[in-house]
């Protein structure tokens, strides 16, 4: 048993750890020390928690035991993953998160006097808000993560859902949160909490369903930033130092990379938030365009141009997640750097289906990262290389969102491909991107379209090398 | 007049909100997935609470109403305290390879 002022010093410790554990994230060399201070940090935290109880009940030995059951678990899934599948494993575990708070909350709800936060039906106000705030943000994210995570999984249809007076429906839900929070207060009826907990469920839902696949990276984020929230809001009920400062930096943390992912949309928030982009209304009227000449090529000559240039810049897309093709794309570049062409990759912030996906792909095929550049830092380059290979990314590439202020993409960030002397353009089909909108690059003279599946294609080119 | 203990808390959640600003901006983009997998993993301290709330029942009860909801957070949270530091490890020792040997 130590003292509550020591017990409080180490959460503070803890809570300096994982500050230090995301300051590790700022270079890859010092990545993986980091992880070991966010390691380190945990183990303290859960240590002083045992040190703290007085009685050692024979529910110690269950804590132990549901610890080892859920860390097994954890363990399991973390060396099967396959590196694909890193979004929807992220999504599912900000579910957890959040489910875990919601649990948490109820069980401080039910036996306040555990936590010293009063009595049953006497809880002190503050408290009571703070776990009401808790619980509906936790449940929230549960919520919104279990949507997110069945998209990306694929057991959910990636395009928006979306009904009329959606939006009116989700502010009524929303006003109804904060009129439940007021009568729970005034009335600590445990009806008035569960019906929080429920409503704060369907709240989480309505939220993502309107939200389509591409736009997920802003939803990951949030959802991470969300579940930060959950858990500062369950740190003030519980005057936990170490939940305190870990949701605060974990709601920034999600908050920054939903701004850095909206700017690369050009995208305000609400808009990315409120749903429905890239509706399948937006692609009817493009449709009935002329057919426009498109030069198509094949692997042969493919390797060619590749073989023949001295520099190439590789653009990955989702299209290369979906296809497992960074493999194969690395063997092509080994197969190119041999023949002494300068190979970088260009990656654009909102490329694949969350915030870092292309170079954790990358990554996982052998590629050094210093090969791997961001948009800002390789698009002078374009102009200067000789191939631009486009590898299942579509939208990120369109001039158009420089020329046409009328498209819905105007504005945001693209890679210029286009101003490399050729481009070699893998994809299935001519059908338009995730915006719904033609894509111009492909009629330019200087695009040389490649129809195929993006890893058979990656394949049949290194056999023509 | 004493200042309320939750000035204090206010206090460290605003200055770690600042903290986290700066933190994550110098973060490399190219980290930004283990950013979200480690971030999950911290998160997960939650279990702090789920172990007080677990030992609410007595020697004689140990699964009541509420312990039975602060053991299934504490499963909860546990998949991700270790799936969550695993899986990031997992993911920065592949950005280790290469660099010295290729040039």
């Amino acid at each position: 048993m130590i003292s509550v002022n020591l017990l409080a010093i180490f959460y503070l410790i803890s809570g300096i750890l994982f500050i230090l554990a995301l300051r590790g994230l700022s270079s890859p060399e010092t990545s993986r020390q980091g992880n070991l201070f966010g390691i380190i940090g945990m183990a303290i935290a859960i240590t002083v928690t045992f040190l703290s109880i007085d009685n050692f009940s024979s529910g110690f030995l269950y804590v132990i035991l549901f610890l080892l059951i859920g860390g097994s678990i954890g363990a399991f899934i973390a060396f099967k993953i396959p590196m694909t599948a890193m979004p929807e494993l992220v999504a599912g575990f900000h579910s957890l998160v959040g489910l875990a708070a919601v649990f948490v909350a109820i069980s401080a709800f039910i036996s306040p006097e555990v936590f010293n936060l009063g009595s049953s039906g006497n809880i002190k106000l503050a408290s009571l808000i703070e776990m009401s705030i808790g619980a509906a943000v936790g449940a929230i994210t549960f919520s919104g993560s279990i949507i997110a995570f069945l998209k990306l999984r694929g057991l959910m249809s990636g395009s928006p859902i979306t009904f009329p007076g959606q939006h009116i429906l989700n502010l009524l839900i929303l006003i109804s949160i904060i009129i439940l929070t007021y009568f729970l207060c005034l009335s600590q009826s445990p009806n008035f909490f569960w019906s929080l907990i429920a409503i704060s469920f369907l709240v989480g839902f309505l939220l993502i369903i309107p939200i389509g696949g591409a736009d997920m990276p802003v939803v990951i984020s949030m959802l991470n930033s969300y579940s930060g929230w959950a858990a500062a809001g369950i740190g003030f009920t519980l005057e936990n130092t170490a939940l305190i400062i870990t949701g605060a930096l974990v709601g920034s943390s999600g908050a920054i990379l939903s701004y850095i992912m909206c700017k690369g949309m050009n995208r305000s928030f609400f808009n990315v938030i409120l749903g429905g982009f890239g509706g399948t209304d937006q692609t009817s009227s493009k449709t009935s365009k002329e057919q426009k000449p498109v030069k198509s090529g094949n692997a042969d000559d493919a390797a060619f141009l590749m073989k023949n240039a001295s520099s190439v810049i590789i653009v990955p897309g989702y299209g290369m997640a979906v296809a497992q093709a960074q493999h194969a794309l690395r063997e092509m570049v080994d197969s190119l750097k041999k023949n002494g062409v300068k190979v970088s990759y260009a990656i654009h912030p909102v490329a694949g289906r969350m915030p870092g996906h292309m170079n954790v792909l990358l990554a996982e095929a052998n590629v050094p990262y210093d090969e791997v550049f961001e948009l800002e830092e390789i698009n002078n380059d374009f102009a200067n290389c000789d191939v631009a290979y486009v590898i299942g990314a579509n939208d990120v590439t369109n001039p158009v969102a420089k020329t046409d202020p009328q498209s819905p993409i105007y504005g945001m960030p693209v890679l210029d491909v286009e101003k490399s002397k050729s481009v070699l353009f893998v994809k299935r089909s001519l059908s338009p991107g995730y915006a719904g909108i033609d894509n111009d690059l492909f009629y330019r003279d200087n695009t040389l379209m490649l129809f195929a599946d993006a890893k058979k294609m990656t394949e049949d080119i290194i056999k023509n090398l | 007049m004493e200042i309320d203990p939750f000035i204090f808390r206010l206090s460290i959640f605003i200055l770690s909100i600042f903290v986290g600003y700066y933190v994550v901006w110098s973060v490399t983009p190219s980290l930004h997935t283990p950013l979200m997998s480690v971030t999950n993993a911290i998160s997960s301290v939650i279990i702090v609470g789920a172990i007080i709330a677990s030992l609410a029942g007595t020697n004689l009860s140990v699964f009541n109403q509420s312990s039975i909801f602060g053991f299934l957070a504490i499963v909860l949270a546990a998949i991700n305290i270790f799936g969550g530091f695993l899986v990031t490890q997992r993911m920065l020792a592949m950005y280790k390879k290469k660099k010295k040997d290729k040039k």
